[in-house]
């Protein structure tokens, strides 16, 4: 029987950054990927005939810096742009730069936003702080005194926004609707939530803490191949197509894996970046946990909000300004709320709002010449409609209304469309519910209530099990920080 | 739909409601679990007396109980428990106790396994919810059958003499066996520390098993009890009650309130080899580093029963309370259960301070008191098979 240091399952940006960061510190380390190639949610896809396309996430968004000074990803040939100014295109369109400036009161929220979200920052990539003894004091108290220099009017200004809903914020402080409308739509981005639901400002800030977003060449999957080629620089033995059906426990703790062709693998720890849900009632099962525990796992919401379209374009969008940008549309507060009333029901809204990337604008490569690829991420769509087949299409239907409206003509370029519900998302990814964060990111599942108390600093509750997908702090996205942030943890524990 | 009528009888009466009313002529009732339950039929003294003396019944029927049935039975219950379900053959019983994640003690209870693959779970406090969780993952069913099943405690050193006269061979039932007569079960099983039986029946049958047993009961002066009488005999056992001698874990409201089985003197009954269990893992720890009140016995000087008294080191530092307490009139002296902080468990230096109310004022008495293993009472005659013919 092989056996490994550690077993790392799941070769998402979390499972390389984790294995990628204990190999370095000197584990011998074998990641399982089930899918024939690594990457999760950073994948890229050929959704047509000629046509390519990040499968999922489409921005390199808060790639953790120390996943980035360890890996020589240029050296493995990623690149990504600079950060991308976002486009509210329409009858009257805005553009607001990737950092700093933009319209005076857009400008001045930005600065005291970002103030507060730089000041937090620093708990990403740190254990969640515990309630009680056992943290890391000399970390935290490094984020206790950057918030006590703020001095009592920022930190007050922080304390009354921090479960605050991002409508009132707009309301108070943007002149402009459209500045409103993208301040609520990127805040609710990813979330099961409207613009007026509370604790919504606190999302934003997290976004503000992950930097700017910029457009991976080749899409997502060049990063996923760079990652792959990192961990394998720095020793971690990669197998795909390796499914695990099981988490071996013997003596009360976890022992190794056991794979879909039988074959069962021995580790010292086993690290799972799977959902922390699948992984603890599928692969370890109830009767390894406590009833309690059984309760916290049944209790983590899952609730997908946010479907992927792909559209295979045979000419340049009319969005009206350089197809490079990020392009939001989302009109106003009130319809990123509307669009997430109808999804409360399991229904489908009749004007989503939606991100819009042109990926074929920063590497034509991805499509036949003069041909455009659009990249979607339109919300809400019911992660479990009645009827999921008429749920889809006329959730199809509404986006292309929308896109429509926003790049006039586009209907008549468009070549071929591929729509992943929530449940399709679910399906392809193995994100339960379709939640792109492996369990919904809000307020009361964050820190030390990620994914739930009692598994919240990465050690699952069973011995030698630790948990480092998004469903742990600080949540999703292809950031790569909850996989480090679970061997770091790992790692002091071993020692 | 159901139609809720249940809020029209907030204290639900008994299978056996009909004779217990009849006797009862002092309509000495006490609550339990939202049934009505005799306290006393009139002599408290009397009815414990006949615990001792004679034979007596005591209606179980408002026990919660749980039918718990599958393939996946074992394994279930052995996650549950903190005893070994696989090694509890066929057709025997066990006391056993479940906790929850953090090892504190959610309830103790007798288990039943009636067939290979289903068992019955007789407790205290209702668990419905914790068993149906604590089920996921495993092929089994669950169902509460307490109003189902009427129930009687024939307790006493004559009792298995008013079994036989009554038709059922108890000749060869051992304790914590089970014996089954057409639709009855009897089990050599109780809750005070004697010889003695439960008897189970559909409800439907209650009247005719009381009538059958009372009928063959004469001739030994077979009497009802109340739960005075009994609780008089459980202490003399040294047995515990929930809510009495501990709070059920999702009953406390304070966080230092609940207690591991290690705390609570249930240790020698935890298979710490068989799997995991639930608080298994906390369980270890504090194995390891010891809890912090230990429930104990007590034997105290003087004939006051020290019910509700504080516990001294020295007459000086409060270090206990008294759970559970009475004047044994079996053993002649004043027993007691008591919580003592964990390193004055074991202490020679104990005192109890009993506040009797003699006419309206407060009589303090400061008693010395020793520890002492439990039982206080072991009669021979509770294990002896067959058993005595008296």
């Amino acid at each position: 029987m092989p056996s490994s240091d550690i077993v790392v399952i799941g070769g998402g940006a979390n499972g390389l950054a984790c294995a990628i960061r204990l190999a370095r510190g000197g584990a011998r380390v074998t990641l399982l990927e089930a899918e024939p190639e690594v990457g999760g949610g950073a994948t890229t896809v050929e959704f047509a005939p000629g046509y390519r396309v990040s499968g999922l996430a489409h921005l390199v968004h808060g790639l953790d810096a120390r996943l980035v000074a360890a890996t020589d990803l240029a050296g493995q040939g990623f690149r990504a742009t600079d950060p991308l100014p976002t486009t509210l295109p329409g009858a009257d369109p805005l553009t607001v730069p990737a950092a700093g400036g933009g319209p005076g009161d857009w400008s001045t929220l930005m600065d005291r936003l970002g103030r507060h979200a730089t000041r937090l920052a620093p708990l990403r990539s740190l254990p969640p702080p515990r309630l009680g003894a056992g943290n890391d004091w000399r970390a935290l108290t490094g984020v206790g005194f950057g918030l006590a220099r703020a001095g009592r009017a920022d930190l007050r200004d922080l304390m009354r926004l921090i479960l605050i809903n991002v409508a009132d914020v707009a309301e108070d402080e943007l002149s402009d609707e459209r500045l409103r409308a993208l301040l609520a739509f990127d805040a609710t981005l990813g979330a099961w939530a409207g613009p007026r639901s509370p604790g919504t400002l606190l999302l934003y800030l997290n976004r503000l803490a992950l930097g700017g977003a910029r457009a991976p060449m080749g899409g997502m999957g060049r990063l996923a191949a760079a990652l792959r080629a990192a961990a394998e620089g720095a020793g971690v033995t990669i197998r795909t197509a390796a499914r695990v059906t099981a988490i071996a426990v013997a003596g009360d703790r976890a022992r190794g894996v056991t794979l879909a062709t039988g074959e069962t693998l021995r580790a010292d720890h086993v690290v799972s970046a799977l959902c922390a849900r699948t992984t603890l009632e599928g692969l370890v099962g109830p009767a390894h946990l406590d009833t309690g525990t059984v309760r916290r796992i049944a209790a983590m919401p899952f609730h997908g909000g946010a479907a992927k379209l792909h559209i295979a374009l045979t000419g340049a969008p009319g969005f009206g300004a350089d197809l490079r940008h990020r392009f939001v549309l989302a009109p106003s507060v009130d319809a990123v709320e509307r669009a997430f009333n109808p999804v409360k029901y399991g229904e489908v809204p009749d004007r989503p709002v939606a991100e819009v990337l042109v990926p074929t604008a920063h590497d034509p490569s991805l499509a036949p010449e003069g041909h455009h690829v659009l990249s979607v991420i339109a919300q809400f769509a019911p992660h479990a409609p009645k009827d999921p087949d008429a749920a889809k299409a006329a959730f199809t239907r509404a986006v292309l209304s929308v896109l429509e409206q926003a790049a006039p003509g586009l209907s008549g370029q468009i070549a071929h469309v591929e729509t992943l519900m929530p449940a399709d998302i679910a399906a392809r990814y193995g994100l339960r519910g379709g939640s792109w964060h492996h369990g919904d990111l809000a307020a009361e599942r964050m820190l030390f209530l990620r994914p739930f108390p009692e598994a919240a600093r990465y050690r699952a509750p069973l011995p030698g099990l630790w948990l480092a997908s998004a469903a742990t702090h600080p949540g999703g996205g292809v950031t790569g920080t909850a996989g480090w942030n679970a061997a770091e943890a790992l790692l002091k524990e071993a020692a | 739909m159901t139609a809720l009528t249940h809020y029209e009888t907030p204290i639900r009466p008994s299978p056996f409601a009909p004779r217990l009313d009849a006797l009862n002529r002092h309509a000495d009732w006490t609550p339990w679990s939202g049934w009505r339950s005799a306290r006393s039929f009139g002599d408290v003294e009397m009815e414990v007396s006949a615990i001792r003396n004679g034979a007596t019944l005591y209606d179980l029927s408002p026990m919660v109980k749980y039918r718990i049935a599958g393939p996946g039975a074992v394994a279930m219950l052995d996650r549950l428990t903190v005893r070994n379900v696989a090694g509890l053959p066929v057709g025997r019983v066990h006391y056993t106790a479940w906790c929850d994640d953090r090892g504190h003690l959610l309830d103790d209870g007798t288990l039943f396994r009636l067939r290979a693959d289903e068992f019955r779970l007789c407790c205290q406090e209702r668990h419905l919810p914790w068993l149906l969780d604590s089920a996921q993952g495993f092929d089994v069913e669950i169902a509460e059958v307490t109003v189902e099943i009427a129930a009687l405690a024939l307790q006493g050193p004559c009792s298995a003499s008013v079994l036989g006269a009554a038709g059922f061979d108890v000749s060869g039932l051992k304790p914590f066996g089970i014996a089954a007569a057409g639709d009855i079960m009897v089990s050599r099983t109780g809750f005070t520390g004697d010889l003695g039986y439960e008897v189970w029946t559909p409800a439907g049958q209650a009247l005719a098993l009381w009538d059958r047993l009372m009928a063959a009961g004469a001739p030994w002066g077979l009497r009802p009890i109340g739960s005075a009488a009994l609780d008089v005999a459980r202490i003399e056992a040294g047995f515990i009650v929930a809510g009495a001698d501990f709070v059920p874990a999702e009953q406390a409201l304070r966080e230092d309130r609940a207690m591991s089985p290690l705390e609570l003197g249930l240790g020698w009954m935890i298979d710490w080899d068989k799997g995991h269990f639930n608080g298994r893992r906390a369980l270890l720890a504090e194995r390891e580093t010891g809890g912090r009140r230990a429930l104990v016995g007590l034997e105290i000087e003087g004939n006051i029963g020290a019910e509700g008294a504080i516990v001294y080191l020295d007459k000086r530092r409060e270090v206990g309370t008294v759970t559970s307490a009475c004047w044994s009139p079996t053993t002649k002296k004043s027993l007691a259960l008591a919580h003592l902080d964990w390193k004055h468990r074991e202490s020679d230096r104990l005192w109890v301070e009993i506040y009797a109310l003699r006419e309206l004022r407060y009589v303090r008495l400061m008693e010395r008191a020793r520890v002492v293993p439990r039982p206080f009472l072991d009669l021979p005659r509770r294990r002896a098979t067959p058993p005595g013919a008296f």
